[in-house]
C-alpha cells in the first residue's frame, strides 16, 4: 500500500502529460518517453541524477521528520542558502590555509548556518505562538537578500573582473569524488547515509516515535510526556541543519564557489520531494531521483523534440496533484477494508495526508 | 536492482575517465559535412531580450546555412551545476560546438571544455578559457550603440538628464552607462545620467516603477539595461523618449522607441560553424562591434528630428569606419579628476573590469 | 517637492500597491475560511497570461479580465478539489499550483511574447484629469478603484454579512461550525474561488495594466509578496489596504530616492524589509493574543467530516 499511490501518480502523470503536451501542439509521448524513459536508460546520464538528486533527498529528509510531527518548515530554501553561506564564511577565511580540517570545519558551520536560520521559527513558534509556515517562508526572502548583500560586496572575488561572486575554493574546501572519472561526490554517499539514519532514527528511537506521535495524536502525546516545544526544536533543527547541509554541500561541491545564483529553488522542491516519497527517507531517495528525473530529461527533451523548459515544472506539479490525489483512493482502500484499525488515528490527525503512512504502523 | 545500476554506473564512469583522458590530436582538424551546434540559454527564448536575440541568432545561423547545420538549444538554464550538466550532456550527445550565452556559464564551460578536446566550445562574455584549446570567447561591444543613444539621449533631451535603469554593477553595464553618457557629454558638456539600479535583469513591474521614479525626477529620456520592454512602455506613457534593449522594440512604445541596440550574433555563429565546416576553426578571444555587423542599431524612429538622425549616423558610420571610440580622453571621473588623459584610449582589458563612473554619471 | 511629483509618486504608489492588495484579498478571504493557498503566485501568472491573450484576441481589455478570473478560478479549483475534498496538505498543493501556474503560463503565453495589448482607458472624462490633483482622485486605471471597492466589500462581507460569519466560524472551528451545521467544504470551496479569481485579476493587472506585455514570470515574485501581506495585515481588509499601499510607498520612495541621487540604504536592505516586517507584526500580534492572534485557528489544517 505504501506503494500504490506513488506509482499511481507517476503513471497518471505520464498518461495526462502525454495527453497534455499532444494538445497543446507538442509531441506528448516522445514528450514522456524523451523525459521519463531515454534518461533512464543512458548511463551517462546516472551520475546527473544522482548529483542533482542528493541535495534534494538530503534537504527533503529533514523537512519529513519534520512533516511527521506536523511542523511546517517551509523555509528550507533559506536554511539552504544560509548553510552554504556559513560554510562559504569558512572556506573564504581559509582561503591561504591547507589542511584536511578545513572541509568538515565547514560542513560543521554549514550545518549551525541552516540550524541557526531554523531555529528563528523554532523560538517565535514556542515562545509566542507564531505560525511557522509563514515565518519559515518569509525568512526565505530574508536570506536571499543577505546572500545577494554579501556577493555584491563583502564577500567579491577582488580578482573577480568585479562579478559579484566569491573567489574559487582551494581543493582543501572542495568536496572530493567518490567515484573517480565521474561527477559522484561526496554529497552523494552522505545524502544516502543521512537518510538511512533517519529512518533508524524515526523507526527505532524515542525520539522518532515522539515525532510521530505528536503528529498523529498530539493529546496523547502530551500524556505520554513528549514536550510540543521540543518536537517543533527537534522539527526544526533537523529540517534547517539537513538543509544548511545540503546546501554546503552544493557550494562546496558542484558549485566550488558561492554565486548569486546560489538558490535555485532546492527548498522548495525539497518539499515535493518529502510527499512524493510519502515523508519516509527511503521513499525519498526514490522520489529524490524521480525529480532529478524530470530536470535531467527535460533538458534532453528540449534539445531532442524542442519542449519547452516550463514543461519540466507542468510534469512536477502534475506528479504532486496526482500524488495527493490518488492518496487519498488508497487510504479509502485501507479504511474500507480494516476500519476498526485505520479509522481513530487517521480522524486524530486531521486526516492529513502526511499521516496516513504512520496510521497504519501504528494501528499495526 | 540497485546492484546493476551500481555496476553500469562504473562502467558509465570508466567510460567517460576514458573519454577525459584520450586526448585527440589537437590541431589535426579535417572539414566535416554537417556541423551539430548547440545553444545553453539562461533565460526563457521568450524574454524578448537577450535571450531571444541569441535564438533568433540561432535561427538566422540555420537559414544561412541550410542543411549543413542542425541546431538545438536548452533554455532557462540556472547558472552553475546546471549549467554544468547540460553543456555535459550536449557534449555527449555528439553535438560539434556548444555555444554558452551567459557570463554565469564560464567556469562551468571551462569545466566541460577539459572533458571534451573533441567539442568546441564558446563562451559569450567571460574572461577565460582556463587554459582549453578547445574552447573560445566572444562577446560584442555594446557600449558602441550606448554612445549613439547618449548621443540622440542630449540632442533630443530639453531637461539635460536621463535615466539609466540599470540591472547590477557589473562591468558590462557600467561600460555602458559611461558611454552613454560620455557621448551625451560631447554634445551638452552639463549632460547628466541618473542610474536607478533596480538590482535584477528581469522585473518588469519594477522595471516601470524605476522609470516613472526617474521621470517624475526630471529625466526625460529613458534608457535601460535590463531585460523587459517595461521601461519602454513606462516611457510611452508619459511621452518620454526611450531605446531599446537587446533588440528592437518598436512595437512596445511605438512613440517612444527611438532605435534601439540590436545584439546581432548570427554573423558571427555563421561565421564560427563555417570554419567548422572548413575545418579552420580555432579556439579565439573576440569583442566585437559595429565594424563586424555585431552591434546594429534598429531604424530610427521616423520621428526623430533629421539633426538628431544625422549626428546618431555620424557615430554609427565612423564607429565602423574605426575612426570613433567614445573611450578616448580625456576622461573625468564623478569627481572630476582626469582619469584618462588627452587622447589616450581606455584599453579593452580595463574596460572589461571597469568599476568607476565618468563625470556626469549620478549613481 | 513640487505638486506635480508629489502626484507622480502617490499615483505609482496605487499602481503598485493594487495588484497586492487585489491578490491578498483573495487570500485573505481564503485564509479566514481557514485554509492556506500557496499557490497565489502561480494562479496569478495563469491570470496574467489569461488576461493578455483574451484582451489581444478580442481587443477588450475588460474580457481579459474576466478571463483572467475565470482561469485563475479554474486553476484554484483544482487546488480546492485536492484540499477540501481529497483532504491533501495544503502546503504542498498550494506550491504544486505555483510550480503549475509558472509552468503552465509560458505554454500558453509562447505565442503572446513580443506584442502589446490594447489596455483599460480612463473611466473618467479628460476634463476631470486635467490638474495633479484631479488626476489624483480621477486619473487611475479603473482596476485601483476596483480594489478600493473590493477592499470595502470584504470588510463588510466578513464583518457584518451573515454569510462572513459563517466563512469565519468555519475557519476558526470547522469541527464546531460543522456540528451547527454550516457546510464546511461548501464553504470553503466558495473562499478558495473567490481568492483564486482575485489573484487572476491581480496577474491581468500586471499584463494588462502595469506593464502591458506577457513574458514569462511576468509577476516576478509578487504572489508571495501578497501572501506576506495578508500576514502583515493580520487578517483585516482594512490592514491589508493600508499594508499594500504601505508596501508601495516604500517601494516607490526607494526608487525615488534613488533616482533624486540618494542612496540611504543597501538595496538589499529594503527588499528584505517587507518580510522582515511581516515577521515583526506576526511576533506582536501572537505575543498580543497568545495562541494565534488573529489567525484563523484552523489555518492550513485539513477538514473530516466525522459524522
Amino acid at each position: 500500500m505504501m506503494l500504490a499511490a506513488p506509482v499511481i501518480a507517476v503513471a497518471a502523470t505520464l498518461l495526462v502529460g502525454a495527453a497534455l503536451f499532444t494538445l497543446l501542439g507538442h509531441d506528448g509521448p516522445g514528450a514522456v518517453y524523451e523525459i521519463f524513459v531515454k534518461t533512464l536508460f543512458n548511463p551517462y546520464r546516472w551520475q546527473d541524477l544522482l548529483v542533482k538528486a542528493a541535495p534534494l533527498a538530503m534537504t527533503a529528509t529533514g523537512l519529513a521528520i519534520g512533516f511527521r510531527a506536523n511542523v511546517w518548515n517551509i523555509g528550507a530554501e533559506g536554511q539552504y542558502i544560509l548553510g552554504g553561506l556559513a560554510g562559504t564564511g569558512v572556506a573564504l577565511a581559509t582561503l591561504d590555509m591547507t589542511g584536511s580540517w578545513i572541509l568538515p570545519a565547514m560542513f560543521v558551520c554549514g550545518i549551525l548556518g541552516g540550524m541557526a536560520w531554523a531555529a528563528i521559527p523554532a523560538l517565535l513558534k514556542t515562545t509566542l505562538g507564531v505560525n511557522e509556515i509563514l515565518s519559515s517562508l518569509m525568512l526565505n526572502y530574508v536570506a536571499i537578500q543577505i546572500l545577494y548583500y554579501l556577493m555584491r560586496g563583502p564577500w567579491k572575488d577582488p580578482m573577480g573582473f568585479n562579478f559579484p561572486q566569491t573567489a574559487m575554493f582551494t581543493a582543501d574546501q572542495t568536496l572530493p569524488m567518490v567515484v573517480p572519472g565521474t561527477l559522484i561526490h561526496l554529497g552523494v554517499p552522505l545524502a544516502a547515509a543521512v537518510a538511512l539514519t533517519a529512518f533508524l532514527v524515526l523507526a527505532r528511537t524515542v525520539t522518532g516515535f515522539q515525532m510521530k506521535v505528536v503528529g498523529l495524536a498530539p493529546k496523547a502525546a502530551a500524556f505520554g510526556g513528549f514536550g510540543a516545544a521540543s518536537t517543533v526544536w527537534i522539527a526544526l533543527l533537523a529540517g534547517g541543519g539537513l538543509a544548511g547541509l545540503a546546501g554546503i554541500i552544493e557550494a562546496a561541491g558542484p558549485f566550488g564557489q558561492m554565486v548569486p545564483q546560489f538558490p535555485t529553488g532546492y527548498g522548495y522542491t525539497a518539499i515535493i520531494v518529502a510527499f512524493l516519497g510519502r515523508l519516509n527517507p527511503l521513499g525519498i531517495l526514490l522520489a529524490a531521483l524521480v525529480l532529478a528525473l524530470t530536470y535531467v530529461g527535460g533538458e534532453s527533451a528540449q534539445t531532442t523534440i524542442g519542449l519547452p523548459s516550463a514543461a519540466t515544472g507542468v510534469f512536477q506539479s502534475m506528479m504532486l496533484f496526482f500524488l495527493l490525489a490518488a492518496d487519498i483512493l488508497v487510504r479509502y482502500r485501507i479504511v474500507s477494508g480494516r476500519p476498526a484499525h485505520a479509522g481513530v488515528p487517521a480522524a486524530e490527525a486531521a486526516a492529513d495526508t502526511a499521516a496516513k503512512p504512520k496510521a497504519k504502523a501504528v494501528t499495526a | 536492482m540497485f546492484e546493476l545500476s551500481r555496476r553500469k554506473l562504473l562502467a558509465a564512469g570508466a567510460a567517460l575517465g576514458l573519454a577525459a583522458t584520450s586526448v585527440a590530436p589537437a590541431f589535426a582538424q579535417d572539414g566535416k559535412e554537417t556541423v551539430k551546434a548547440a545553444f545553453v540559454y539562461v533565460g526563457p527564448v521568450g524574454d524578448y531580450g537577450w535571450t531571444y536575440a541569441h535564438d533568433q541568432a540561432r535561427l538566422c545561423l540555420e537559414k544561412n546555412l541550410g542543411d549543413k547545420v542542425t541546431t538545438s538549444y536548452v533554455e532557462n538554464v540556472a547558472e552553475g551545476p546546471d549549467a554544468e550538466r547540460v553543456i555535459r550532456q550536449l557534449a555527449q550527445d555528439g553535438n560539434d560546438i556548444v555555444f554558452t550565452t551567459s557570463f554565469g556559464f564560464m567556469n562551468p564551460t571551462i569545466k566541460v571544455a577539459k572533458q571534451f578536446p573533441d567539442v568546441k566550445f564558446e563562451h559569450a562574455t567571460g574572461y577565460t578559457t582556463g587554459g582549453n584549446a578547445n574552447m573560445g570567447l566572444y562577446n560584442s561591444k555594446f557600449y558602441q550603440g550606448r554612445a549613439v543613444l547618449g548621443t540622440i539621449a542630449a540632442k533630443m533631451s530639453k531637461s539635460g538628464k536621463a535615466g539609466y535603469v540599470a540591472s547590477f554593477p557589473i562591468p558590462e553595464v557600467v561600460m555602458g552607462i559611461n558611454a552613454f553618457q560620455l557621448a551625451a557629454q560631447k554634445i551638452n558638456p552639463d549632460f547628466k545620467t541618473q542610474v536607478v539600479w533596480v538590482n535584477s535583469w528581469y522585473d518588469p513591474a519594477k522595471e516601470a516603477d524605476a522609470t516613472r521614479a526617474l521621470l517624475s525626477q526630471g529625466a526625460d529620456v529613458i534608457t535601460q539595461h535590463t531585460d523587459s520592454p517595461a521601461p519602454l512602455q513606462a516611457a510611452e506613457e508619459a511621452g518620454a523618449i526611450a531605446f531599446g534593449q537587446a533588440w528592437n522594440m518598436e512595437s512596445f512604445a511605438p512613440n517612444a522607441h527611438m532605435t534601439a541596440i540590436v545584439d546581432q550574433w548570427c554573423p558571427y555563429y555563421t561565421g564560427r560553424i563555417q570554419a567548422l565546416l572548413d575545418g579552420t576553426w580555432e579556439a579565439d578571444n573576440v569583442w566585437l562591434g559595429m565594424k563586424e555587423g555585431e552591434v546594429e542599431m534598429a531604424p530610427f524612429n521616423a520621428k526623430m528630428p533629421e539633426d538628431v538622425k544625422a549626428a546618431a549616423q555620424k557615430i554609427v558610420d565612423e564607429t565602423k569606419a574605426g575612426t570613433y571610440e567614445v573611450f578616448t580622453g580625456p576622461i573625468k571621473d564623478q569627481s572630476g579628476e582626469v582619469k584618462i588623459p588627452e587622447g589616450e584610449v581606455i584599453p579593452e582589458g580595463d574596460l572589461l573590469k571597469m568599476d568607476w563612473y565618468v563625470e556626469g554619471v549620478q549613481s | 517637492m513640487s505638486l506635480d511629483l508629489l502626484v507622480a509618486i502617490l499615483m505609482t504608489v496605487a499602481g503598485a500597491a493594487t495588484p497586492l492588495l487585489i491578490a491578498g484579498l483573495g487570500e485573505l478571504v481564503v485564509e479566514k475560511s481557514g485554509v492556506l493557498n500557496l499557490g497565489v503566485e502561480g494562479m496569478m501568472l495563469i491570470g496574467a497570461v489569461t488576461g493578455f491573450a483574451v484582451a489581444t484576441t478580442t481587443g477588450l481589455p475588460v474580457l481579459g479580465a474576466l478571463g483572467a478570473m475565470a482561469a485563475a478560478a479554474l486553476a484554484s479549483a483544482i487546488f480546492a478539489f485536492l484540499v477540501l475534498t481529497l483532504m491533501a496538505n495544503q502546503v504542498a498543493t498550494g506550491l504544486a499550483l505555483t510550480i503549475f501556474g509558472t509552468g503552465v503560463s509560458a505554454l500558453i503565453g509562447a505565442p503572446f511574447v513580443g506584442i502589446t495589448t490594447p489596455t483599460f482607458g480612463p473611466i473618467f472624462p479628460e476634463a476631470l484629469t486635467s490638474s495633479p490633483l484631479l488626476r489624483l482622485v480621477f486619473g487611475h486605471s479603473p482596476v485601483v478603484y476596483l480594489g478600493l471597492i473590493l477592499t470595502l466589500a470584504v470588510s463588510w462581507f466578513l464583518a457584518r454579512s451573515r454569510a462572513g460569519l459563517i466563512l469565519r466560524a468555519v475557519g476558526e472551528s470547522d469541527t464546531a461550525a460543522h456540528a451547527i451545521g454550516y457546510p464546511v467544504l461548501k464553504v470553503r470551496y466558495c473562499a478558495i474561488l473567490f481568492g483564486g479569481a482575485m489573484a487572476g485579476l491581480a496577474g491581468s493587472y500586471y499584463s494588462l495594466v502595469l506593464t502591458p506585455m506577457w513574458a514569462e514570470r511576468l509577476t516576478a515574485g509578487r504572489g508571495w509578496i501578497a501572501i506576506a501581506l495578508v500576514v502583515f495585515a493580520s487578517w483585516k481588509p482594512g490592514r491589508m489596504l493600508a499594508g499594500a499601499y504601505l508596501f508601495g510607498l516604500v517601494i516607490t520612495m526607494e526608487l525615488q530616492a534613488k533616482a533624486a541621487g540618494f542612496n540611504m540604504f543597501a538595496p538589499e536592505v529594503l527588499a528584505a524589509l517587507p518580510y522582515v516586517a511581516t515577521i515583526a507584526v506576526l511576533a506582536i500580534i501572537s505575543a498580543a493574543k497568545r495562541g494565534g492572534a488573529n489567525a484563523p485557528a484552523c489555518l492550513g489544517k485539513s477538514f473530516r467530516a466525522t459524522a
